[in-house]
């Protein structure tokens, strides 16, 4: 389903910073990939050049057999078949959470008003949110504003979906009912890609973990490998800290 | 919150102070006053409503040369039948101020009757013609400006030079200047060429309503940057993820969050160019100010023709500026 080879990045501003080095990485479909790693290792970097938010500078990246390196390639066709959940939600303040999660079914799928509608609901029931369907996002909590962001980016039926450390700004309270939606939606087959400081969600639901420190993956597992024998010193001493 | 935290006790003195701004007040409208009559100048405010609206004398006029066959009262008008070598016609005159009797010859242009009729005073049409240029402009300005200001923040070396261009022009010349190149310049060369291609000439008005048009569009084109790079990156990066392109973004999520926080500056940007449409006066479009100029020069008042004149822009920027804030209440609330 993703299938990244020697991908390589590097930012100039506002210093040169090696952010991937050499990544290459094969993930199945259906497949729940932890990605973790202490700050500034890369792993959002990783994250945000599978849908193309950053290019990579080299390497090649394919999205369900589509090279989205590839100039040729249209990349909003590929983004709509791979949702992203942000730290930072990202939700649009200007329109109600309704509003939020039928905008792009009916912008980018060309869905009608009923249909997009009918959708929405369907994920926020889901959710756990469709009450507070007509209300706008700045009245909600953190963890309803995520949980409705994990619904818009549900809504373009993506094929994968990534998750940005959906739970880093969230008041601890609200952490759980955030990572239970995503244990549903691992539960029912998504291949999805997480990078998240949640250790527990880690060892409960990932089919593999990726270590990344420096820009590079340093070990990757199962998650029975990863917390209870890891190999690499690095990784002994990060786990060592936040565990 | 508890309502009781609202109330601030009023420091000491508040009272003293309120006293001396309504001293100032009155103190300046009484010097004002006082310097008037050490010049004799004799306070007309009379004078002033009959450049609002005013009962003016209308004569009919015959168009033909003939007789006068018929004069006959009809309800409230006069009927007056002229018969002439090159046929007849049928004057109606409201009222019946007749000055002249059956069978009088009538030449082409003789005055038949006369009636008063209430009209529009000069003031009242300057008023309104600055409303009208202030209103085209504030469209086309919006249109300029945005336009502009989406050119100004692309990647597109073409478009943003361009408007980098535009804006640094514009905004680095007096307006003054920028009318008369309008008037002067390009109004000579598009006129010539229309001309030569048999259509009519563009009316002055419009060459003043694009000198004011390409003003303000620069601004606002600054003020529609502003506003779209004031938007977190996270909103492009949400929208984009979603699979949306440039122009949906931008369409559907970036420039709706961007203009409602323009707002106010847009809104103060509007109420100059409705002050700055004073300065087309010069280019033979009779606006409030060059219309209370040619009111001063008739009616010699020119002391409170100017305090009415400034009371008209006050009354005309401070509806602006309500109109304003009700919009940014109406989008806030939702």
């Amino acid at each position: 389903m993703i299938d990244a080879k020697n991908v390589y990045k590097t930012f100039y501003v506002p210093h040169e910073v090696q952010a991937l080095v050499d990544v290459t990485n094969k993930i199945e479909a259906g497949e729940v990939v932890v990605v973790i790693g202490p700050s500034g290792s890369g792993k959002s970097t990783f994250l945000r050049c599978l849908n193309h938010l950053e290019e990579a500078n080299s390497g090649q990246i394919f999205i369900d057999g589509v090279d989205i390196l590839d100039p040729k390639t249209d990349i909003n066709r590929v983004r709509a078949e791979v949702g992203m959940v942000f730290q930072s939600f990202n939700l649009f303040p200007h329109k109600s959470v309704l509003e939020n999660v039928t905008l792009a079914q009916r912008v980018v799928r060309k869905r009608s008003k009923e249909e997009a509608a009918e959708t929405a609901m369907a994920l926020l029931r889901k959710v756990g949110i469709d009450d507070k369907a007509n209300v706008y996002p700045d009245q909600l909590s953190g963890g309803q504003q995520q949980r409705v962001a994990i619904a818009r980016a549900l809504a373009m039926n993506p094929k994968i979906m990534l998750f940005d450390e959906p739970t880093s700004a969230l008041d601890p309270e609200m952490v759980g009912e955030v990572l239970d939606v995503m244990k549903s939606l691992a539960k029912e087959g998504m291949t999805m890609v997480v990078v998240t400081h949640e250790m527990g969600f880690a060892r409960e639901v990932a089919d593999r973990v990726i270590f990344m420190d420096n820009g590079a993956i340093v070990e990757e597992g199962t998650p029975d490998h990863f917390f209870t024998n890891p190999t690499n010193d690095r990784t002994k001493l990060f786990l060592s800290q936040i565990l | 919150m508890n309502s009781n935290t609202n109330i601030k006790r009023k420091k000491d003195g508040y009272y003293f102070w309120v006293g001396v701004f309504f001293f100032i007040l009155i103190g300046a409208g009484a010097l004002l006053w006082y310097s008037a009559l050490q010049i004799d100048y004799t306070w007309r405010w009379y004078m002033v409503p009959r450049y609002f609206v005013a009962n003016v004398e209308t004569e009919v006029k015959s168009e033909i040369e003939g007789d006068a066959v018929s004069v006959t009262q009809k309800g409230e008008n006069t009927v007056i039948l002229v018969k002439g070598p090159d046929g007849s016609e049928e004057y109606i005159v409201p009222g019946n101020d007749i000055r002249i009797g059956e069978g009088d010859i009538i030449y082409a242009g003789d005055t038949l009757g006369v009636y008063k009729k209430w009209q529009a005073g000069i003031l009242l049409q300057g008023l309104w013609l600055t409303m009208k240029v202030s209103i085209i402009a504030i469209v086309f300005g919006i249109v300029i400006g945005m336009f502009a200001g989406l050119a100004r923040v692309s990647a597109n070396p073409a478009l943003k030079w361009t408007s980098v261009t535009y804006i640094e022009l514009i905004r680095g010349s007096p307006l003054l200047v920028q009318i008369f190149i309008w008037y002067f310049v390009l109004g000579t060369l598009i006129n010539t060429l229309l001309t030569k291609n048999g259509l009519p000439d563009l009316p002055p008005l419009w060459y003043g309503v694009a000198a004011l048009a390409c003003f303000t569009g620069a601004y606002v084109a600054e003020m529609v940057r502003a506003g779209i790079q004031s938007i977190h990156r996270g909103q492009t990066e949400a929208s984009r993820s979603l699979g949306m392109n440039y122009i949906q973004s931008m369409t559907y999520v970036i420039l709706p969050q961007a203009m409602l926080r323009i707002l106010p500056p847009l809104a103060g940007q509007f109420i100059s160019l409705v002050k700055d449409s004073s300065l087309l006066g010069i280019i033979a479009i009779r606006e409030l100010t060059k219309a209370t100029r040619e009111v001063v020069t008739t009616s010699l008042q020119p002391f409170e023709l100017w305090f009415v004149c400034a009371l008209l822009y006050l009354i005309l920027t401070f509806s602006l500026s309500m109109f304003v804030q009700y919009l940014e209440r109406r989008t806030l609330i939702q």
